[in-house]
């Protein structure tokens, strides 16, 4: 579909292709609700079911069934009547729900009655020397790779962090014939003592017997090494990893290391509407206040899925019902929906181990603040003492750092770097993340060509602000 | 003044502030900068850096010498800051242009320039009006909408942002004392001194020198003093790196040293920093566009928008106030083109104790009430 | 650094810096280039250190080549298509390429 077969406007606009947003596609659809889906992947499924329907991997025990589960809402999405546009990257969203959406280098501006933000999470920044070489992936990307495209690493691969994809992405990897010379686990051992109390609430979460088969089947086959200060070495890519132990330094030979600590919101595009933040001193990032319906602070936007707080691709599912359910039940009020406190019920089931792994795998803060010569912001290459010496001068705030540094103003637009310098910036103010803030955010939100944004259509008085 | 706590409290933390704080410490004078939060309004973060002359002082002859004073001051200032600090602020002044993407433009161009120059007192400099083929030999990659554009000689740029980070790393270097989140809510006069109420605590200080921009408006009263503003809105479009291809600021658009292309210069009445016009970042890039072709297919990857600092007539504003001694007012919208001025020219008359008036005299707010009772 | 687990399926071929490669139709870019043995993508355009993707799913921006003369595109977020010519980025992109 081209930029210019969509609508001026649509009843429900719905961001992200994930779970979240194929289940409120689907279900805002079925109930007649004029929407459209825009997702900037070349195929729905996010990053959780990425390639779902189209992915080379034949053996399913290669996936796991938790992936299979992914095709059943796709093609509910794709059967529901929803307008669903992939390779559409949504650039822009505003408080009046105007949609900036670009589609093979052409943008719209779409208006929305209902807006639902499902652009889900993204690896939380994991700064340790040598993360920017060629050869240092997040475990993600491997993952992706393998789901999108069925592409297993070769040669020396190293695991390094904490949290249940960091074993999932092992099992897989392990299932399709990868070899794995060791896991670098960096889980804190005071977190055990501090997940302790949440266990009885995850023994009775689906994550439990699930989680512990996976660490057996993992552990049978890959040395794992508890690390707490890991650094990659590699002149023009990955060589070397080396890693403190409890007994010392080591150092393993490597071409690839991927890294995880979890998984953190992507809240530019929400960010940049307006919706207002929080943050969430549990899983250490900034979330959108969101009411039970997943409605936000700006009137008409829902963020739904991991997008408004990690809980996994199930509990997204049903967070987008719901999101959907408040849409149909504003704009289509005769219509036949299921029932609502079903979907909160199971929704609960899923968010009740989410406490106990959040405790367990807090990254430690060394891995979350780091020192010296470490690069903070990827693109435009700061170092965490560029950001600390500058905090020191009194500034205190990612905004005024911005300024003075330049971190964050790179095409990635801070989604690497903004929370570690956050946290970098309550460290050395002695503040905290909350009192910190976030960087402020604007349109667009991804880039797009002076072109597109030359193409857009303007008023007489826009006109006039500029031509003199 | 003993129990004084410092010298002189510098209200704002933007460029106008921390190069006064800067000249003030370079005097040798106990320096308070107080400076508002990461979130509020501040232009300093939102300038599109040049160091410009060309246009300036239509209506206020006095303002277009003030203008060339400080540009032909700005070399030995950025030399001065990148002794203390090391930092480059990368000043240029190659000759600016401002294009004409129409005939009527290039007229009214040709207009305002001739009304400018023709004014009593004004300082003589050269601006020109050229055609397309005289812009191409100089901007060898403008597009044929470009009619023709006025060049002068005097206009140059310099990285703004970096200019901020030097400046407040020079003051912290000098020992002045930098006081973030401090906003002042209300200053009185007790005693023989200043008091700066904030919610962080009172600052005490024998003299005060507001440089907080608009805000001047609501805190001069406070002193004697008023500053009367009108605040604008501007955007910004701000692309990736690039290959230098422009070795000239255009009044509108300007390549940075580290390769990023700004692209701005609207004018909103709106006071929402917060806010953004997609369809005016769009005119904006329209027009850049047919600026230069060659930036059709490059990626923004930032807008921002930012409120302009501006005084009712547009003309900076410099004063004492008779009935607080030791209370000066800074306001100006050129706080980068003006920069060295405040450094080494206002800041000394400050620590000294009275402005020199055959210098700014023409820069005080007494201009409102010639007007309103004309 | 990859290799595939299955090399069936329709195959398209296009150009990386003039090499020619072969990948499997619905391939992203930067999928057919880490499976044909591409180890840098970029250098950065600030200091020119090499770069290759880090994320995969469209917000490092570690994977910016130029795709048929237009630089900065995402490599993990467009699909290959017969005859596409990648090129590798070095430093700062030329403005008009």
């Amino acid at each position: 579909m081209n930029a210019s077969d969509l609508a001026s406007s649509y009843e429900l606009v719905v961001i992200g292709g994930g779970p979240a947003g194929l289940a409120a596609a689907a279900l805002a659809a079925k109930a007649g609700v004029q929407t459209v889906l825009f997702d900037e992947n070349p195929g729905v499924g996010g990053q959780i079911y990425r390639g779902i329907g189209t992915t080379p991997v034949r053996n399913r025990a290669i996936l796991g069934e938790d992936y299979w589960a992914g095709a059943a809402l796709a093609s509910e999405a794709r059967a529901s009547g929803a307008t669903i546009v992939n390779g559409a990257t949504v650039w822009s969203l505003d408080p009046n729900r105007l949609v900036g959406v670009s589609i093979s280098g052409q943008a719209r501006m779409i208006q929305a009655q209902r807006v639902i933000v499902a652009t889900g999470s993204m690896e939380r920044p994991f700064p340790i020397p040598g993360w920017t070489l060629p050869g240092v992936m997040t475990a993600g990307a491997a993952q992706t790779a393998l789901k999108a495209q069925g592409l297993v690493p070769t040669g020396r691969t190293i695991i390094a962090g904490c949290g249940p994809l960091l074993w999932l992405l092992a099992a897989q990897l392990l299932r399709a014939g990868a070899g794995i010379e060791a896991i670098l686990d960096t889980t804190p051992r005071i977190n055990w003592l501090k997940a302790a109390m949440h266990l009885p609430d995850f023994a009775l979460s689906p994550y439990w017997s699930k989680g512990l088969a996976l660490l057996r089947e993992v552990k049978a086959k890959v040395p794992v090494i508890a690390a707490h200060r890991i650094v990659a070495h590699g002149k023009d890519k990955l060589a070397e990893v080396v890693f403190a132990t409890g007994t010392g330094e080591r150092r393993m030979t490597a071409d690839l290391l991927l890294l995880h600590h979890g998984v953190v919101p992507n809240v530019n595009l929400a960010m940049a509407a307006g919706v207002a933040h929080r943050w969430n001193g549990r899983q250490l990032c900034f979330e959108p206040a969101v009411d039970a319906d997943f409605g936000t602070s700006v009137h008409g936007i829902a963020v739904a899925g991991d997008g408004a707080g990690i809980a996994g691709g199930t509990a997204a599912a049903e967070r987008g019902r719901i999101a959907a359910l408040a849409v149909i039940q504003t704009l289509k009020p005769g219509a036949t929906v299921p029932n609502m406190q079903m979907m909160r019920q199971t929704l609960a089931r899923e968010e009740m181990g989410r406490a106990f792994l959040d405790a367990l795998y807090q990254p430690a803060p060394s891995f979350r603040r780091p020192v010296g010569d470490t690069i903070a912001c990827r693109c435009e290459e700061v170092t965490a003492k560029q950001v600390r010496d500058t905090a020191d001068l009194g500034c205190e705030g990612p905004n005024q750092m911005k300024a003075f540094l330049r971190c964050g103003m790179g095409p990635c637009q801070g989604r690497l770097c903004g929370l570690t310098i956050t946290e970098l910036i309550a460290e050395q103010r002695r503040s905290t993340p909350q009192e910190v803030g976030y960087y402020r955010l604007r349109p667009p939100v991804k880039p797009i060509t002076l072109a597109e944004l030359a193409s857009l259509p303007k008023t007489e008085a826009e006109r006039k602000a500029v031509e003199r | 003044m003993a129990g004084d706590e410092f010298d002189v409290a510098v209200v704002g933390g933007g460029l106008v502030g921390a190069a006064t704080s800067w000249g003030l410490a370079r005097e040798g004078l106990r320096v308070a900068l107080l400076d508002e939060g990461d979130r509020d309004v501040r232009a300093s973060r939102g300038n599109f850096a040049l160091v410009w002359v060309q246009s300036k002082g239509l209506g206020l002859a006095a303002y277009a010498g003030w203008t060339i004073r400080s540009s032909n001051a700005w070399g030995g200032f950025s030399d001065l800051l990148k002794q203390e600090t090391g930092l480059d602020v990368c000043f240029q002044r190659p000759g600016g242009f401002h294009l004409a993407l129409s005939e009527k433009e290039l007229e009214a161009r040709a207009s305002i320039l001739k009304r400018l120059h023709a004014q009593p007192g004004i300082v003589d400099y050269k601006t020109e009006v050229l055609d397309h083929s005289q812009v191409a030999r100089m901007l060898p990659d403008i597009g044929p909408d470009v009619v023709g554009a006025s060049y002068c000689s005097l206009d140059g740029h310099v990285n703004s942002l970096r200019l901020f980070r030097t400046l407040h790393t020079a003051i912290n270097a000098r020992g002045v004392t930098y006081l973030p989140s401090h906003r002042v809510e209300t200053i009185t006069r007790e005693g023989g001194e200043f008091r700066l109420h904030t919610a962080k605590g009172e600052v005490r200080a024998a003299k005060v020198a507001l440089a907080a921009g608009n805000a001047n408006m609501r805190l001069a009263p406070m002193v004697g003093l008023e500053a009367p503003m009108r605040p604008e809105r501007g955007q910004i479009v701000v692309t990736e790196r690039l290959r230098p291809f422009l070795d000239y600021p255009v009044v509108t658009l300007r390549q940075t040293d580290e390769g990023t292309v700004m692209i701005g210069d609207s004018k909103e009445e709106s006071t929402d920093p917060s806010g953004l016009t997609i369809g005016v970042s769009s005119t904006e890039a329209e027009r850049a566009v047919r600026q230069f072709p060659l930036l059709a297919n490059v990626n923004v990857v930032r807008t921002w928008s930012a409120i302009r600092v501006m005084t009712q007539d547009g003309f900076p504003i410099y004063d004492e106030s008779e009935s607080h001694p030791g209370a000066f007012v800074l306001c100006c919208h050129s706080g980068v083109t003006l920069c060295a001025n405040h450094a080494l020219t206002v800041a000394p008359m400050i620590a000294r104790g009275a402005l020199d008036k055959a210098l700014v005299a023409p820069f005080s707010a007494r201009r409102f009430h010639v007007q309103a009772a004309g | 650094m990859f290799k595939r687990l299955d090399d069936t399926g329709a195959t398209v071929s296009l150009k990386v810096d003039g090499k020619p490669i072969r990948a499997r139709a619905g391939d992203t870019v930067a999928g057919a280039m880490l499976a044909a043995g591409v180890e840098h993508f970029r250098t950065t355009p600030v200091t020119e250190s090499p770069r290759a993707p880090y994320c995969l799913m469209g917000v490092c921006f570690d994977c910016l080549v130029a795709i048929d003369g237009v630089g900065s595109r995402q490599a993990c977020l467009i699909e290959v298509r017969e005859g596409m010519a990648v090129e590798t980025q070095l430093g700062k992109r030329e403005a008009g390429r």
